[in-house]
């Protein structure tokens, strides 16, 4: 024991990491991305042709859309989520995993079962009707049961660790897990119509309820979407530039004030309803003023690479994530933006808010994702490099190409579809009928599935890579060897 | 000093417990209030539960996720009060559970779709939309017509909501099964259904099959919505929240 | 309304404890006594392997 607490960490021997909950947690994080991508391209093409529902009660667009957002945040996300969180708190608490690999196994099992539950009961019509927590309560009770296991495996890592110091990737993601159980509980009190049947009322109602649900809906945004995600960006983008965070003071102060300000903002996705106006005024100042904090992490993961620019041009996967940080920058100045209630009162109700999301969720989120997994393949499987670099490239230039087409077809058709329900005409008439404003989108939703298919394409692609890596030859010198490393 | 930073960051425990504390605060200032100041929800006439049909009817909407295209929430704007209506109120909702707002429309706003279009309209434009409205992108729900309503329980469900909040009476949860029977039925006598639920749309509205269907509880469902409040005779100061 | 005022008490209340809170961090994060310690801290993913 006093040998270890002596500062200098690099000649001590590693622990023996937890590393086959991580490795399986990749792999699903994929299976999951191309499950998700997927199904969003069969709703956006739903948008274009609605013969594609078949006039079969399985397929319509109601019920398969929280199968696609679940698929992309709970699925996609979450996997990645408790996967990489494994692999960084285990590295930079010098720790086993607390719990071993039954516990791992169990949280990372656990969630997948949660996910089974929840998308298969959104096709037999088993929803909630709260956004990103339509799970009924049967499933909720379970993903309690899992995130409690998530919360212990975690925390008693970080506990048992011979680091002194807790990094800051570990308070992004330790914010992330017990924020996320806090919403997760208020929001989905409920009670069940019978023991055993599906159905339940939620203990919220009207006003409440909707003020409720937003709040659990944009800290589902603030801390699974983007305080957890930072937490993977303060870990992998040093590593894959090999140099450290530009500034480590900027990630503290980066880290408070987004706490601080996020859970506030809300409110903003209720302007103008029947919620008070104080409430709406207060989600809108909290929401500008998140600008500045998410703007500082944005500067943060950027300046990393000073110096380091060129690593760009030859890795693609770390141009996979300094995009993402970019993307997370405009996603997060357009929010705010977003959220001033004038600029709100014409994007609400528009695909201009469905636009932003994706620029997050695939800019930010799936970005990030797609860097953090190829730096992650090689060194868990112990290969060289990943199969491809050429086919890497590929990828992000087919997925760069997705998200513009997909933003930009959201921002023409939000705004004019804002605008037509607005307009008059000279007798002072409503210019348009809404059958005309919807007659109106077609082609950018047509636009819009075309970015959905590259962005899938891209998916593809890297699975294929993924698979092809996985499946070669190992580097000469393993690096999973103990003690030789130094 | 206890709350120098050096300490919280070595402390696990303690910086769980200040995250905790930050995170749940804006919690506590934004959403408790809502409960406890009387001002959240106007004083108004004539909102109230949902009756049994209705109640079958709105989980149909629910299960087909009919709100991740259509709102139930009228803004405050010149537009969307000549298009769909006077502007939502937070009454109108108070029963809610879960609230229905929605935040996109794909297609137009539901709030006070009721009483706009005919019960055969309804069916026709849900069975098949664009035989009805040609550049319609809805999904069609040919099912809903065919499928008998499974309403055996429909008091459990009442006895749920009333565990939750919603002032549904002893009488109200013995005569549910009755009361859902009667409002599908044209010929029954709807007194007592009218007693319990006022206002409420009696009749057959898929006026295709003999059964009550899934098709007959979601167009009661719609055609109840918005018509509860008497808006012409509201004056104004009942509308302060 | 009692509750309405204590609402309001809590909200500037809280303004004011996170205004010193928030400054409070800040100021010790930019401690220059502080840079060795985070210099430190920032490398830790480095540390192993």
């Amino acid at each position: 024991m006093p040998s270890q607490a002596v500062a200098s960490a690099v000649s001590r021997p590693q622990p023996r990491y937890v590393e086959d909950v991580v490795r399986a947690a990749v792999v699903l994080t994929m299976f999951w991305g191309i499950a998700a991508f997927l199904a969003g391209v069969v709703i956006a093409s739903q948008l274009v042709w609605p013969q594609l529902s078949f006039d079969s009660e399985y397929l319509t667009f109601g019920r398969l859309r929280p199968l696609h957002t679940s698929a992309a945040i709970f699925a996609f996300g979450g996997t990645a989520l408790i996967g990489t969180a494994f692999h960084v708190v285990q590295r930079t608490c010098r720790a086993r995993l607390f719990g071993g690999a039954p516990l791992g196994w169990f949280v990372l099992l656990g969630y997948q079962l949660f996910i089974v539950l929840a998308a298969t009961g959104y096709l037999m019509g088993i929803t909630q009707s709260k956004e990103y927590a339509e799970p009924e309560w049967f499933v909720d009770l379970w993903l309690t049961v899992v995130w409690v296991a998530y919360l212990i495996a975690y925390l008693g890592t970080v506990m048992k660790r011979e680091e002194p110091h807790i990094y800051v990737a570990n308070w992004f993601y330790l914010a992330f897990i017990i924020t996320i159980a806090m919403l997760h509980i208020v929001n989905n009190l409920a009670m069940p119509v019978s023991i055993v049947g599906s159905k339940s009322y939620v203990a919220w109602a009207g006003v409440q309820d909707a003020m409720i649900q937003w709040w659990y809906g944009h800290n589902a945004v603030g801390f699974f979407l983007t305080a957890a995600f930072l937490g993977m960006m303060y870990y992998y983008i040093p590593k894959a530039a090999n140099r450290p965070i530009y500034s480590y003071r900027l990630s503290i102060v980066h880290f408070w004030s987004l706490v601080f300000l996020y859970i506030w903002a809300g409110p903003h996705h209720l302007h103008y309803t029947s919620l008070p106006d104080w409430a709406q005024t207060l989600g809108m100042v909290f929401s500008v003023m998140l600008w500045m904090p998410s703007w500082g992490g944005m500067i943060n993961g950027l300046m990393t690479l000073s110096g380091a620019w060129d690593k760009l041009r030859t890795d693609p996967g770390l141009r996979f994530s300094v995009t993402a940080v970019g993307f997370y920058g405009m996603a997060t100045f357009e929010g705010p933006v977003m959220s001033i209630k004038a600029v709100n009162s014409l994007s609400h109700y528009t695909d201009w808010t469905i636009g932003h999301v994706h620029s997050g969720a695939l800019g930010w989120v799936a970005f990030i994702v797609f860097g953090t997994t190829y730096y992650l393949v090689p060194h868990l499987w112990n290969r060289p490099g990943m199969w491809s670099t050429r086919l890497m490239g590929w990828h992000y230039w087919i997925a760069t190409i997705g998200i513009v087409l997909y933003i930009t077809a959201m921002w023409v058709s939000g705004i004019m579809q804002g605008l037509m329900w607005r307009a008059y005409d000279e007798l002072g008439f409503l210019q348009y009928s809404f059958i005309e404003t919807v007659a109106a989108m077609k082609p950018f939703y047509a636009i819009r599935l075309l970015g959905g298919v590259f962005f899938l394409t891209g998916g593809l692609l890297m699975a294929y890579n993924m698979w092809r890596t996985i499946r070669g030859e190992p580097a000469r010198v393993p690096a999973a060897q103990p003690a030789l490393a130094a | 000093m206890f709350l120098r930073h050096e300490t919280i960051e070595k402390n696990v425990i303690l910086m769980v417990v200040l995250t905790l504390i930050t995170v749940s605060i804006g919690g506590i200032v934004q959403i408790i209030p809502l409960f406890t100041i009387e001002s959240t929800i106007e004083r108004i006439d004539g909102v109230r539960p949902y009756s049994p049909l209705e109640v079958l009817g709105r989980n149909i909407y629910i299960r087909e996720g009919c709100y991740t295209c259509h709102s139930q929430q009228i803004r405050p704007f010149k537009d969307e009060v000549e298009r769909y209506g006077p502007y939502s109120l937070a009454a109108e909702s108070m029963y809610d559970k879960p609230f229905q707002w929605g935040s996109k429309r794909t297609g137009p706003d539901l709030s006070r779709v009721g009483g706009r279009y005919s019960n055969d309209w309804h069916v026709a434009h849900l069975v098949s939309p664009r035989a009805v409205v040609p550049e319609s992108i809805m999904p069609a729900y040919p099912a809903l017509a065919t499928r008998r309503l499974d309403y055996a329980d429909v008091a459990r469900h009442l006895q749920a909501l009333h565990a939750v909040g919603v002032p549904y009476s002893d009488a109200m949860i013995a005569n549910a099964r009755a009361d859902l029977a009667t409002q599908a039925n044209p010929d029954a006598d709807p007194t007592a259904l009218l007693e319990r639920y006022p206002r409420a749309v009696v009749g057959k509205f898929d006026s295709q099959s003999e059964a009550i269907t899934e098709m007959d509880a979601l167009v009661a469902y719609l055609q109840m919505l918005g018509t509860l409040v008497r808006f012409s005779d509201l004056p104004p100061e009942r509308l302060r929240q | 309304m009692t509750l309405e005022s204590f609402n309001q008490i809590a909200t500037s209340v809280w303004t004011v404890w996170a205004v010193l809170v928030f400054t409070g961090i800040v100021s010790w994060a930019l401690r220059p006594a502080n840079r060795g310690r985070f210099e430190q801290a920032s490398r830790i993913p480095f540390d192993e392997e």
